[in-house]
């Protein structure tokens, strides 16, 4: 009897690597696929700017609103333990370093995760349960050219500007709420943050780390969408699924990148 | 939604991304007075560089003109080998001399660059001869406390 409880341990182990390692395996071969066949999406502009619009210019109005209220809060906080050492003015550098390094970056794409991805999946997954894609493969579209790429390009231009809109509110915000309403010297913010952020070490390392991470909830959420069980249900749990894998890869790679990119000198 | 609606909110998107670049570029970061190829490198040697680290800033009358690019242990002279690029527009005379110096009471080391008289000027690959080494605080306070005790023993 115990013995058998100990067997059904194995077996879900078993299970689990297997599943995982067919997931990994498909995935990568999903987003070859999806890329070798990115031809027809640069022949055709409208396809790409149609998911661009879809993917940036509607994520456009969450990323400005929370890039703006997380710069509000980190002026505040910075501020109130700051003061406490006499620097104040160093609230800009601390704004600045943390929006462009990790918060920009990793909080933009967990809202596009959330925002875009998850739409993502959804109109792949119900594509598929309507029997749309098989529709298209009947009349001899191919629906990787036709849907998949121009979804899977759009997302990665987007993500980056995403990025990029994030910080710069995040730190007009700091820059709100530290020298507009509580009256730090607004030369010094400025100064201060300018000595300390290099172009190159910074920013450009920032704006990598979301090149990156549109990668990887890109495939995760088009993938997550075509290989869903097409059902109502298997529609949902796919949305969930994007969702939260990418929310867990975003903050993985995140950790990763941060490792190579800024330690050691 | 209408074609030319759809173009005019992914132009909109796509500006307001590239402005979010520029003003990261030009007004938060400092788009740097030496790039990692930009300047000419100087080396020096210290008996002691203290806490000093790559990257920290070369300064000369309290203005960064480079900084350190490298520091390495000279297994010859048993000293320490300072290597730091300066900024292409800075000139300085051939006889300058460096030291290594704490911002503020626990701020950062930096290295300070004094220009000399010389007409000659330093150019890639110089080495620059007078350096004083990092003032280390165990040391300072070893002195003092050897003056002390000298001083009231004379006393006696």
């Amino acid at each position: 009897m115990r013995a058998n409880a100990f067997l059904k341990g194995f077996v879900a182990i078993g299970r689990i690597t297997v599943d995982g390692v067919w997931k990994i395996g498909a995935g990568t071969k999903f987003i070859l696929n999806v890329i070798s066949r990115s031809r027809m999406t640069f022949q055709r502009p409208r396809l790409l700017i149609d998911e661009i619009f879809f993917t940036g210019t509607l994520s456009l109005i969450i990323i400005i609103v929370s890039g703006l209220f997380v710069g509000l809060v980190l002026g505040l906080q910075g501020y109130e333990t700051l003061k406490r050492y006499g620097s104040a003015e160093a609230v800009g550098t601390l704004v600045a370093l943390s929006l462009v390094r990790e918060l920009g970056p990793v909080v933009a794409a967990l809202l596009f995760a959330s925002r875009a991805g998850s739409a993502m999946t959804a109109k792949i997954g119900i594509m598929k349960s309507t029997e749309q894609l098989s529709a298209m493969q009947m009349m001899a579209v191919d629906p990787y050219a036709r849907v998949v790429t121009p979804m899977f390009w759009g997302g990665f231009f987007s993500m980056p500007l995403l990025a990029a809109i994030f910080s710069a509110m995040g730190i007009i915000g700091g820059y709100l709420i530290t020298v507009v309403v509580i009256g730090v010297d607004g030369g010094a913010f400025w100064s201060q943050m300018q000595a300390n952020v290099d172009f190159h070490g910074d920013i450009l390392n920032g704006i990598y780390k979301s090149i990156v991470f549109g990668f990887a909830v890109n495939t995760i959420s088009l993938f997550e969408g075509f290989d869903c069980v097409p059902t109502a249900e298997g529609v949902s749990r796919a949305v969930t699924r994007t969702v939260v894998t990418s929310a867990l890869a975003i903050l993985a790679l995140d950790f990763v990148l941060t490792a190579f990119m800024f330690t050691g000198v | 939604m209408h074609r030319a609606t759809v173009d005019l909110w992914v132009g909109v998107f796509v500006t307001v991304g590239f402005l979010g670049l520029l003003f990261l570029a030009f007004k938060v970061g400092s788009a740097s007075n030496f790039s990692a190829s930009d300047g000419y490198v100087v080396t020096a040697e210290f008996d002691n560089i203290g806490g000093l680290k790559v990257k920290a800033p070369v300064k000369s009358a309290g203005v960064v003109v480079g900084r350190v690019e490298s520091i390495v242990f000279n297994n010859h002279s048993l000293r320490a080998t300072v290597s730091m690029r300066i900024g292409k527009k800075f000139e300085f005379p051939k006889d300058s001399s460096v030291s290594v110096l704490t911002a503020g009471l626990l701020g950062e080391q930096y290295v300070g660059l004094d220009g000399g008289g010389d007409i000659d000027l330093l150019a890639d690959g110089d080495k620059i001869v007078l350096t004083q080494s990092a003032m280390v605080l165990e040391k300072v306070i070893g002195q003092f406390l050897f003056n002390k005790a000298s001083e009231s023993g004379s006393n006696n």
